[in-house]
């Protein structure tokens, strides 16, 4: 973390009479979330479908890393922009983002411990339903295509998801900079 | 981070509503993606306005990773051609040789395709592009096959227009926005094209599989002629698609028809062509029959 001395915390830095921004703390889920859904459409104009949902992989790990940071209707609205930009029918990611909100609600107060592997493997389950639900709800709108086409994506999807873990871990910690002065 | 320690509310009435309220929006949020999923199966027209309105919003930001992608792609091959730099130096001689001969050829057919014309009374049937743009974003997490061009009604792009680019047909306009327009890739599952075989003219129609290949499905059944390689382009019957462009090679052979590999693959594209929806010649008017009394 050279390029950014003041997450180490060894950096001489004023620390004392500085507070997070609110505006910050509160908006750094929504705005990441908003970019990942944004994010497969701009990497590459693809022929298949080989970018993972970064916008559900960024919203899940937001969820596991915060449980009660966003809001369990946060799916609402997010799930309308994803659905803005993914190509999917419109209201498909509204449905998967707040049905996945609830299920990993559930899921959680029935863990009683958590780990690295045991948050990637709930991650993988609600990975493989989003993109597999994803197919099947595109299927219903246009003509079918099989599910095989899929399969590259959720190899991808889950080999990312950890990566995409941490940088919302980074994002955690951005968030919670004090920088503004009280006054 | 752990969860929170304490999950009940205890005995706050508010707490109490409050976690009620919230879970009950979660609940009404999934009931009404699925509203909203029913509507969109029934009237896929209704969210044309908000999502061509997103895509203009999105457009600057499509523009510059377009221009990114294209430099990113250019350092790649740069570093590539290293490698190969010896044999892809003598295969690309030999191939010299053979086109400057078959260019002779190409010269020579085009004067006698000028006179044959001439003769025939034929003007030149070949409009202009309606505008040369980029493609700035595609649906790259989904299996519908959707991507976004740098011109809408600003450039005079308009619904139905087919999108190629100098390597063939890429796509045609489903919605237009202000700046942007989105385009159904040829391989969308829902892409129906027609297409002949180049070289003897086999009819088939070209649909999209869903994983960047296209089925080629044969009109006539039968015994089935396709072979690896061969290629097919727009038959421009029906119309929209203009007779001739470049479509698809055949990869593999399948019991009806085959699955091919798409030509013009949007990932290696940096400028495409709108172009004015081809219409077929309409038939001759029949004259009148003559009322014999």
């Amino acid at each position: 973390m050279k390029f950014l001395p003041f997450l180490s915390g060894d950096a001489p830095r004023p620390r004392i009479n500085r507070v997070p921004s609110p505006a910050v703390a509160r908006g750094t889920p929504w705005l990441t979330i908003m970019l990942g859904s944004l994010l497969p459409g701009l990497l590459l104009i693809a022929s298949g479908p080989v970018l993972p949902p970064f916008g559900f992989l960024t919203f899940v790990a937001w969820r596991q890393l915060r449980p009660g940071l966003l809001p369990i209707w946060a799916g609402l609205p997010l799930g309308m922009f994803d659905d803005l930009y993914s190509g999917q029918p419109f209201g498909s990611a509204v449905l998967l983002f707040s049905a996945a909100a609830i299920g990993l609600d559930v899921i959680e107060t029935h863990l009683p411990w958590r780990n690295f592997l045991t948050e990637w493997l709930v991650a993988i389950g609600f990975i493989v339903l989003y993109i597999a639900a994803g197919v099947g709800l595109a299927n219903l709108d246009g003509a079918p295509a099989p599910l095989r086409v899929v399969v590259p994506q959720i190899v991808i999807s889950v080999l990312l998801y950890p990566l995409v873990g941490r940088f919302v871990a980074l994002a955690d910690r951005l968030r919670l900079t004090p920088f503004v002065e009280v006054r | 981070m752990a969860p929170p320690p304490n999950r009940r509310t205890g005995y706050s009435r508010r707490a109490q509503y409050s976690t009620f309220f919230s879970y009950s929006a979660g609940v009404a949020g999934a009931l009404l993606g699925l509203v909203l999923l029913i509507v969109s199966f029934v009237q896929p027209s209704l969210f044309t306005g908000l999502r061509a309105a997103a895509a203009d919003v999105a457009a600057p930001a499509g523009r510059a990773t377009a221009t990114t992608r294209a430099a990113g792609k250019d350092i790649f091959s740069t570093v590539a051609g290293y490698f190969k730099a010896g044999s892809e130096h003598a295969r690309l001689e030999r191939e010299l040789a053979e086109a400057k001969v078959r260019l002779v050829q190409a010269q020579a057919t085009e004067v006698e395709n000028r006179r044959l014309k001439l003769l025939l009374g034929i003007a030149a049937q070949d409009p202009g592009p309606v505008a040369v743009t980029r493609l700035t974003s595609s649906t790259a997490a989904s299996t519908r096959r959707f991507a976004t061009l740098a011109a809408g009604q600003d450039k005079g792009v308009a619904n139905g227009m087919p999108v190629r680019s100098p390597m063939g047909l890429v796509g045609r306009v489903l919605e237009v926005g202000a700046t942007s327009a989105r385009v159904l890739l040829i391989t969308d599952t829902e892409s129906l094209v027609p297409v002949r075989r180049a070289k003897d003219g086999v009819p088939a129609f070209a649909q999209g599989v869903g994983d960047g290949t296209i089925r080629i499905k044969l009109i006539s059944l039968g015994l089935n002629p396709l072979k690896t390689g061969d290629v097919f382009v727009t038959s421009g019957s029906g119309g929209l698609y203009r007779p001739g462009m470049a479509m698809a090679v055949v990869t593999q052979v399948t019991h009806d028809g085959a699955i091919a590999r798409v030509l013009a693959n949007p990932s290696d594209t940096d400028y495409v062509i709108v172009e004015p929806p081809f219409a077929p010649p309409p038939p001759p008017a029949t004259e009148p029959v003559p009322d014999t009394k």
